[in-house]
C-alpha cells in the first residue's frame, strides 16, 4: 500500500489510522498475557507443590539488585510516559531527550539482569547436570561474593528446606527453571522494546512525529508499560516468596 | 428455460490485482491481502500433498493385519507426521489465511487488511515454521503423536522432536498475526452503511476464530517452548523425574488444541453460511443466531478441553464439569444446522458444485459432531478412549467439515479469485468422488473403534481386516476426489470461461467489484445499504427482481 504523507493507502483518515493501530496493540498485549499466563501458571502450580523449594530458591536471589532493577524500571516508565505525553503536545526535542532516557533505563535494567544470571551462573544454580543447591554453602570459597553472613543465613535455610523436602536439588530446579524462564522471556521483550525504542528516536531526531502524528510513540509506549507491569509481577512472584518472615 | 440466454459475453478487465505488476519480487514483497492469499495457497496445498502422502503410506500399511510395508518404528512417524503437518499447516491456515485473507477486505468493503505488511510477515512466520518442520521430517522424522506429550517428547523419544516443536511454535505466531489483523480489520475498515449486522456470516465467523487464535495459539506457544527448552536445555516442568507434572502439558496442550478444533471447523461454517443462501436464492434464517452461534462456539469452546483427558486419572468432578460443558457447546453448533436447514425450506435450490460440498459439509458436520457427544460422555469414552472411533470422529470433523467447506468455498470463490469459471460437470463429480470416498474411508473406522481397535498400531487382529482394507480403498478414491479439483481448478485459472463479477449471483460486498478485483479492490468506496443476503431488494443481481414478498427468484446458475 502506497503512503501518504504519514497516511498509509487503506485507510481513509489519520484518525481511523490511529485507532486501528492502537486495538491492534491492545489486541496483541491480549495475546502477550495469555502468553505469559502459561508460564505462569506451571510457576504456580509448582509453587504450590514445592514450597520449600520455592521459597529456598527465592532466597538464593539478590533483594537488592531485584529492587534497583523494579525502581529503574518503574522509572523507565515514567519516562516513557512523559515521552508520548511531550509527543502528543508536539515537542520534539522534549521528545527524543524522554525516548533516550527509556532507552538507558532499559539498558541499566538489562545490565543488572546480566549481573544476577552471571551469579547464579557462578553459583551453579542454572538448571542441568551442574545444577547444585548446596554449592555455596559447601564451597564458600567459589562464592567469594557472597559475604560470610550472607552464607551462614544461606546454610541456615538450606539445613532446614532440606529437612522439609529431601529431594530439594530437584525441586529446586524447577524454581530456577521458572526464574529463568519468565525472566528471560521478559528480558527478550525488554530487548524487542529497546529495538523499537531506537527506531523511535531515529525518526524523532527525523523530526516525523508532532501533535497530528504520534502513533508509533503512543502504541510502543503501550509495549513498554506492558512489559513493565510483567516485571510487577514477576518481582514479587520471583524475590519476595518467603521474605515475610 | 433459460432467462439467462440474452446474458452478454464477460471479459476480464483489463486492470487486477494479477497482472498490476509481475515479477518474483512482486509477489514476494507483495502487501496485497489478494496475492499474500495466492502465497497461501500455494503453501497450503504442498503441505497438504505432503500429509495426503503420510497418509497414504498409513493406510497402504494397515491394509493386512501385521503391516505391509513399514516397520513398526517407522508407522509411528507416518501417523505423527501426518497429524502434525496436516493440522498445524494444513488445516488451521487453510480457511482463514486463503479465503479470509482474500476475501475480509472485500466483504467488509476495504482496500486491504488493517496492517498489510504484517500480513506479509505472518506468511513468512508460516514458511519459516515450515522448514523447520520439514527439517524435522528430513533429519529422522518425528514419532511422539501430533499432540507431543510428555515426558516422552521431551526425554525419551530418539526422533527430531527439537525442530519440530520449535516449527509449530514459530507457525503459531503467523496463526497470532492474522488473527490480530482480522480482529482489527472488522473493527476498523468497514465501509460505510456496513455494520455489524450486515456483516456477511463469513466475517462473523472469521471475527471468532481470530478470537480463539489470539487467545488460544499463545498458550500453545508458551507450552511448546518450555518443552522445547526441556528437551534441549533440561528444564523440568514436565519430566516426573524432576518432580515436574506431564499432565499440566496436557492441560496447557488442550487448552488450545482443542479450541484449535474450532479454529479449523468454525471458518468452514462461515463458508457454508454464505453457499447455503446463495444457492437457496433465500436469506439466511436467522442470521443473529447464526452470527452468535460463532461467538458462542469461540466462547464455550475454551471450556472444553479436558474432556481430551478423561482416562488421565482428573478428578471425577472436573470430569464431570467438562463433560456437561462438551454437550453444551454442542447447542450453539446445533443452531447453526438447524438455521442452514429451515434456510433450504422454501427456496430455490440449485445443485451447482460448491452447493454440493455445502451439503456434504452438513451431513458429514453432524456425524462428526454426535460422535463428538459420544465422546463426551464419561462411559461411553471410557471405552471408546484412543480408539479408531475417536480416528474416525475426528476426521468427519476436520475432514468431512473443514475440507469440504475449504473446497466449497474455493470453488465458489475461484471465479472471483481468478476471474474464470471452474468446469462445472467435472466438479460436480469430483464432489461425489470425494463424498464416497470419504466415507469409505472413515466410516468403518467407527466400527473397528466400537470393536475396539486402538488408534496409532501398525498392527491389528486379522478379524479387522476386511473395515482396514474398505478404508484404504476409500481413501485412494478420496485421493482421486483431492487430485481432481487441483488439477481442473489450476486449468480453469488460466483456461477457464470468463465469469464476469458476480456469476451465480450473490449478494456480498466481494461480488460488486470485477473478478479478478482491482488491486484497491473498489474502484469507488463501496456504501452499503441492503441487508445481508436479501436477494429480494437487489436489482442489481438481474434476478427477477423487485417483487419484495415472491416466494421465488430466479434459481442460481446452472439449473436450468
Amino acid at each position: 500500500m502506497h503512503r501518504t504523507g504519514a497516511l498509509y493507502g487503506q485507510f481513509k483518515t489519520l484518525e481511523q489510522q490511529k485507532d486501528t493501530a492502537t486495538l491492534g496493540m491492545w489486541i496483541f498485549l491480549v495475546t502477550e498475557i495469555m502468553f505469559f499466563g502459561g508460564i505462569m501458571l506451571a510457576y504456580t502450580i509448582n509453587r504450590h507443590t514445592y514450597f520449600p523449594a520455592f521459597a529456598m530458591g527465592s532466597n538464593t536471589l539478590s533483594l537488592f539488585l531485584g529492587g534497583t532493577n523494579t525502581v529503574v524500571l518503574l522509572a523507565s516508565s515514567f519516562t516513557m510516559a512523559m515521552g508520548v505525553w511531550s509527543a502528543q503536545v508536539g515537542k520534539k526535542q522534549l521528545l527524543t531527550i524522554f525516548l533516550s532516557l527509556t532507552l538507558v533505563l532499559g539498558f541499566v535494567f538489562l545490565g543488572i539482569k546480566y549481573i544476577e544470571y552471571a551469579q547464579k551462573f557462578h553459583h551453579h544454580l542454572v538448571p542441568g547436570r551442574n545444577f547444585d543447591i548446596t554449592y555455596c554453602v559447601n564451597n564458600p570459597a567459589r562464592c567469594d561474593d557472597l559475604s560470610p553472613s550472607e552464607l551462614e543465613v544461606e546454610r541456615e535455610e538450606l539445613a532446614k528446606a532440606l529437612k522439609a523436602d529431601p529431594a530439594l536439588n530437584s525441586h529446586a530446579q524447577l524454581y530456577y527453571s521458572a526464574y529463568f524462564g519468565m525472566t528471560g522471556l521478559h528480558a527478550l521483550h525488554m530487548i524487542i522494546g529497546a529495538g523499537l525504542l531506537l527506531w523511535l528516536l531515529k525518526e524523532s531526531l527525523a523530526g516525523r512525529f508532532d501533535a497530528q502524528y504520534n502513533n508509533p510513540v503512543d502504541i510502543i509506549g503501550l509495549y513498554w508499560h506492558f512489559v513493565d507491569i510483567v516485571w510487577i509481577y514477576l518481582f514479587p512472584l520471583l524475590y519476595l516468596i518467603d521474605r515475610h518472615k | 428455460m433459460s432467462t439467462t440466454a440474452t446474458a452478454p459475453v464477460q471479459t476480464l478487465p483489463e486492470h487486477h490485482y494479477l497482472n498490476a505488476t509481475y515479477g518474483i519480487r512482486s509477489w514476494l514483497l507483495t502487501t496485497d491481502h489478494k496475492r499474500i492469499a495466492l502465497l497461501y495457497l500455494a503453501s497450503v496445498t504442498f503441505f497438504f500433498f505432503i500429509g495426503g502422502f503420510f497418509a497414504m503410506m498409513i493406510r497402504l500399511h494397515l491394509m493386512t493385519p501385521n503391516g505391509l510395508l513399514l516397520s513398526a518404528d517407522t508407522y509411528n512417524r507416518m501417523f505423527t507426521m501426518h497429524g502434525v503437518t496436516m493440522i498445524f499447516f494444513f488445516l488451521i491456515p487453510s480457511i482463514p489465511a486463503v479465503l479470509g485473507n482474500f476475501l475480509i477486505p472485500l466483504m467488509v468493503g476495504a482496500k486491504d487488511l488493517a496492517f498489510p505488511r504484517v500480513n506479509l510477515l505472518s506468511w513468512y512466520i508460516y514458511i519459516i515454521g515450515g522448514c523447520f518442520t520439514l527439517y524435522s521430517m528430513i533429519a529422522g522424522g518425528l514419532d511422539t503423536g501430533w499432540t507431543f506429550y510428555t515426558p516422552f517428547s521431551t526425554v525419551y523419544s530418539n526422533s527430531a522432536v527439537a525442530p519440530a516443536v520449535l516449527g509449530v511454535f514459530i507457525t503459531g505466531f503467523s496463526s497470532i498475526l492474522t488473527g490480530l489483523n482480522f480482529l482489527v480489520t472488522v473493527h476498523t475498515m468497514r465501509a460505510p452503511g456496513m455494520t455489524w449486522f450486515r456483516l456477511p456470516i463469513f466475517v462473523w465467523s472469521h471475527y471468532a476464530t481470530s478470537v480463539v487464535m489470539i487467545l488460544g495459539t499463545p498458550v500453545i506457544a508458551i507450552t511448546l517452548g518450555l518443552a522445547a527448552m526441556e528437551r534441549v536445555f533440561g528444564l523440568g516442568f514436565f519430566n516426573p523425574a524432576m518432580g515436574g507434572d506431564p499432565i499440566l502439558f496436557q492441560h496447557l496442550f488442550w487448552f488450545y488444541s482443542h479450541p484449535a478444533v474450532y479454529i479449523m471447523i468454525l471458518p468452514a461454517m462461515g463458508v457454508v453460511s454464505e453457499l447455503i443462501p446463495t444457492f437457496a436464492r433465500k436469506q439466511i434464517f436467522g442470521y443473529g443466531f447464526v452470527a452468535a452461534a460463532s461467538l458462542a462456539i469461540a466462547v464455550i469452546g475454551f471450556l472444553v478441553w479436558a474432556h481430551h483427558m478423561f482416562v488421565t486419572g482428573q478428578s471425577t468432578y472436573a470430569a464431570l464439569a467438562f463433560s456437561l460443558l462438551t454437550f453444551v457447546v454442542a447447542i450453539p453448533s446445533a443452531i447453526k444446522v438447524f438455521n442452514w436447514t429451515a434456510t433450504l425450506f422454501g427456496g430455490s435450490i440449485s445443485f451447482d458444485t460448491p452447493m454440493l460440498y455445502a451439503f456434504g459439509f452438513i451431513g458429514l458436520f453432524i456425524v462428526g459432531g454426535l460422535t463428538g457427544l459420544f465422546l463426551g460422555c464419561l462411559g461411553v469414552d471410557m471405552h471408546v478412549h484412543d480408539t479408531y472411533f475417536v480416528v474416525a470422529h475426528f476426521h468427519y470433523i476436520m475432514v468431512g467439515g473443514a475440507v469440504m467447506g475449504y473446497l466449497g468455498g474455493m470453488h465458489f470463490w475461484w471465479p472471483k479469485i481468478t476471474g474464470r469459471m471452474y468446469p462445472e460437470w467435472i466438479a460436480r463429480i469430483a464432489a461425489l468422488i470425494l463424498f464416497v470416498g470419504f466415507n469409505l474411508t472413515f466410516f468403518p473406522q467407527f466400527v473397528l473403534g466400537y470393536l475396539g481397535m486402538p488408534r496409532r498400531y501398525h498392527v491389528y487382529p486379522p478379524e479387522f481386516q476386511v473395515y482396514n482394507v474398505m478404508s484404504t480403498a476409500g481413501a485412494s478414491i478420496l485421493a482421486l476426489g483431492y487430485l481432481l479439483p487441483m488439477v481442473y481448478l489450476t486449468w480453469a485459472a488460466f483456461y477457464g470461461k470468463v465469469a464476469g463479477p458476480n456469476p451465480w449471483p450473490a449478494t456480498g460486498l466481494e461480488w460488486r467489484t470485477p473478478s479478478p478485483p482491482p488491486t484497491e479492490n473498489f474502484e469507488v468506496t463501496p456504501v452499503v445499504t441492503w441487508e445481508p443476503y436479501d436477494f429480494h431488494h437487489r436489482p442489481d443481481l438481474g434476478l427477477e427482481a423487485g417483487a419484495p414478498q415472491g416466494p421465488a427468484v430466479a434459481p442460481a446458475h446452472g439449473d436450468d
